[in-house]
């Protein structure tokens, strides 16, 4: 029940060997130039992985959330920036879209998204919300003939690149989180400006600013899903993007759990390979123990997507043990490889970067808890 | 007790958990505080083990075992840990004993010892591997056997031998002539002169569970009572703790669902400043990472228990498994135990047993430290 079934290994193979040759050497790169890894994604756009788990009829690779879950940690072991472009083409713009989207829209919403032809992102945090996404104060009136948008959105990944986003704003905001509603925008488009690219810690190959909305001009056909449904499909989204997000994690980790390992072979110290001292061996035996253990939890998150039943606990928790993995595991690998850990000649400190947003993004690890106590408490009644 | 990943689990293996569950429920928990406290065996409890087919459960039907699966002994491991963990580890070992046994044994001694010992009519086996002065290091030990004609006498000292009391027979590991790994491993029945069962050690916690030193004083034994060959003793030893480690880990899940079931109620119903402490964030914490910590220890059992089940080994898996399980188990007692503020110290809460039960799962069968040896030794072999 453990055993990878082929067409998943032979996935995880694949992707491990785009990785290992057109990400990992030019991660670094990208890195320092804080510069779109636009010819490594176009790579992931040849192998099927912007769309993953969407329907070969709309533009996907039509494999099963644990195949995503598989090519998102290998892709992110080789580059995490190009991971998390990846995630949210795929998670939080293709997978509502791919839901919620009527037949009509999808052609032009989701096809050419989910092919890699065009990227998504997604706009539900503010500058004043971020957890707390019922209090979304980005406005969408209706015009009669079409929808007037006011506000700003934050942290929007790939705001720079992206064809298309998808925006959360309230059209009643007496029904609070109940009247906010989801809408489809073409970008570039009038009214829509993008705010300076933010400075980021870590993956800094990926483009993350604000979306500036000043009576932004919408069709009316431009809602996804029914009015009010925004929040629904928002946070149904975000249980998915969990699962990609556990699986950047995953891959920031064994990136440096490998580079770790490899370097506590070769350094010496009192003569001998400092592999030898029990010191660095139980750090290595923590780090690979707690990966393996958040690797299951996210796949076993994937599997219950897969099954179609409720999995928000149980991505909450991969998410948490992950992302919380992650930066434990690149902690310790810096500690491993002592001064040159701290340096951009050796990988690690990127991946102790990068693996910093794991904890924050899509959720936060406390709200990955509340998520998981709640869910719990709410079983004993 | 919902297991965490029920889908991916076969008509039988779930068949067999909930058979063990609600045994343990009805049959094993009312008594488990009692026993704790008067340090009682639950003997009769292993004779209803064995007619529930549960201390063979590995064993092939030929053998008069239940021929399940190193998953299906798992669940229930867990499922009786989470009733009482000494009731868990007693059984744990008369199936370790069985195992071997059935493994390595030739007809003769199957016929004369398992197959009784299967129904639960003679009581619980026992494997005699540490002693005084070799635990982690199980090839330093240095209780000899001596060849003299048709027997061998053996001579030594053994300690920490779970069911040592209670049981028929002792599988015993003895150094044979020669040195390093020339240990051979035996069969002992109770009572045969030589053996003195020394006084139960009087433990922090599975206080109901028997754990005794053994003591040979040139106690002599059939040839004809060889396990396996000369010299494979070390052999039939580590294909033991492959299994065993999943079976601790196991016992380790149950004592933490046990805690967490425990924690969650209390906490329910406990008010502080006006509401249930529930509301806190505080308690609402530490209830999400233990209940996090024990779905991966779960999934870490489970996926060594199938790759020791398909392969036969499962050395990485089983200590990944049984370092997490225990020391996640360590995590969630004593969380459960301070949601329990000054209740969780006195008897009237299971949760100050759970507490106590849980420390030796750190311990026994391999160390937190002796896991992370063998971890670390496959992490790099594979990075070579």
């Amino acid at each position: 029940m453990f055993e990878l079934s082929e067409t998943h290994d032979m996935l995880r193979s694949t992707c491990r060997a785009l990785a290992d040759k057109e990400l990992a050497p030019k991660a670094a790169e990208c890195d320092r130039e804080h510069r779109y890894p636009k010819e490594q994604v176009q790579k992931l756009v040849e192998l099927g992985l912007m769309g993953v788990a969407v329907p070969e009829e709309w533009g996907g690779t039509g494999l099963d959330n644990l195949a995503y879950a598989i090519a998102m940690e290998e892709i992110s072991r080789g580059c995490a920036s190009t991971g998390v472009i990846m995630s949210v083409n795929n998670s939080l713009y293709c997978d509502p879209v791919s839901k919620y989207a009527t037949d009509a829209q999808k052609e032009t919403w989701l096809k050419p998204f989910a092919s890699g032809e065009k990227l998504g992102c997604f706009a539900l945090s503010e500058p004043g919300n971020g957890s707390d996404a019922g209090a979304a104060r980005t406005v969408a009136e209706d015009k009669g003939d079409h929808w007037l948008l006011n506000g700003t959105k934050s942290w929007i990944t790939n705001g720079y690149e992206a064809d298309a986003a998808i925006v959360f704003a309230t059209t009643d905001r007496a029904l609070k989180h109940k009247g906010i509603s989801a809408f489809l925008v073409p970008m570039p488009t009038p009214g829509l400006s993008l705010g300076k690219k933010e400075d980021k810690l870590g993956i800094r190959a990926s483009s993350t600013c604000n979306l500036i909305f000043e009576d932004c001009k919408l069709p009316k056909d431009s809602m996804l899903g029914e009015p009010g449904f925004g929040f629904k499909i928002a946070m149904g989204t975000l249980d998915g993007g969990r699962i990609g997000i556990a699986s950047q994690a995953l891959g920031i980790a064994q990136a440096a759990l490998d580079a770790a390992t490899g370097y506590a072979l070769e350094r010496q110290a009192f003569g001998a390979p400092i592999a030898k001292l029990q010191a660095i061996q139980f750090k290595l035996a923590d780090m690979a123990t707690r990966l393996e253990a958040a690797r299951l939890l996210t796949w076993r998150a994937a599997m219950l997507k897969d099954q179609g039943g409720r999995y928000t606990k149980e991505a909450a928790m991969a998410k948490l043990a992950a992302s919380e993995t992650s930066t434990f595991v690149a902690h310790q690998a810096i500690q491993i490889f002592g001064g040159n850990g701290y340096v951009t000649e050796y990988p690690v400190e990127r991946h102790y970067r990068d693996a910093r947003i794991t904890e924050i993004y899509e959720g936060t690890s406390e709200i990955q808890r509340l998520v998981i106590a709640g869910q719990v408490l709410k079983a004993y009644g | 007790m919902a297991l965490p990943f029920a889908d991916l689990l076969t008509e039988e293996q779930k068949l067999i958990a909930q058979t063990a569950e609600q045994f343990a429920t009805h049959q094993v928990a009312p008594s488990a505080a009692e026993r704790d406290r008067t340090h009682t065996f639950p003997a009769d409890i292993v004779q209803k083990l064995g007619e529930l087919g549960l201390l063979g459960i590995k064993v092939p039907a030929d053998d008069g075992g239940s021929e399940a699966d190193m998953v299906s002994y798992g669940l229930v491991i867990a499922a009786l840990a989470k009733a009482c963990a000494s009731t868990a580890v007693t059984c744990a070992v008369c199936n370790l004993a069985a195992d071997v046994l059935s493994r390595f044994g030739n007809d003769e001694q199957k016929k004369a010892h398992l197959a009784p010992y299967l129904l639960g009519k003679s009581g619980a086996g026992s494997f005699c591997l540490s002693e005084p002065g070799a635990g982690s290091d199980a090839a330093a030990l240095s209780t000899t056997a001596r060849r003299d004609g048709d027997d061998y006498v053996i001579d030594g000292a053994k300690q920490w031998i779970t069911n040592g009391g209670y049981a028929p027979f002792h599988i015993v590991f003895a150094r044979t002539e020669g040195e390093g790994r020339n240990i051979t491993c035996f069969l002992v029945e109770r009572g045969t002169p030589g053996l003195t069962v020394g006084e139960p050690e009087r433990k922090m916690g599975l206080r109901s569970s028997n754990t005794v030193p053994l003591v040979f004083e040139g106690c002599r034994v059939p040839a004809r009572n060889m396990i396996g060959d000369l010299g494979e003793g070390y052999k039939i030893a580590l294909a033991g703790l492959d299994g065993g480690r999943i079976g601790i880990a196991a016992q380790a899940i149950g004592i933490a669902e046990a805690a967490i079931d425990e924690g969650v109620r209390y906490a329910l119903e406990r008010k502080a400043f006006g509401t249930p402490v529930t509301t806190f964030q505080a308690s609402q914490f530490a209830i999400a990472d233990s209940r996090q910590e024990l779905d991966a220890a779960w999934l870490l059992m489970l996926r060594a228990a199938d790759e020791n089940a398909r392969t036969g080994r499962s050395s990485k898996a089983s200590s990944m498994a049984k370092l997490w399980a225990t020391e996640s188990c360590g995590r969630i007692v004593d969380r459960m135990l301070q949601l329990h503020g000054g209740y969780g110290y006195v008897e009237d809460y299971p949760i100050e047993r759970l507490y106590r039960d849980a420390r030796v799962t750190r311990i026994y069968e391999g160390t937190s430290e002796v896991q992370r040896i063998v971890i670390a030794r496959e992490v790099l072999a594979a990075h070579g």
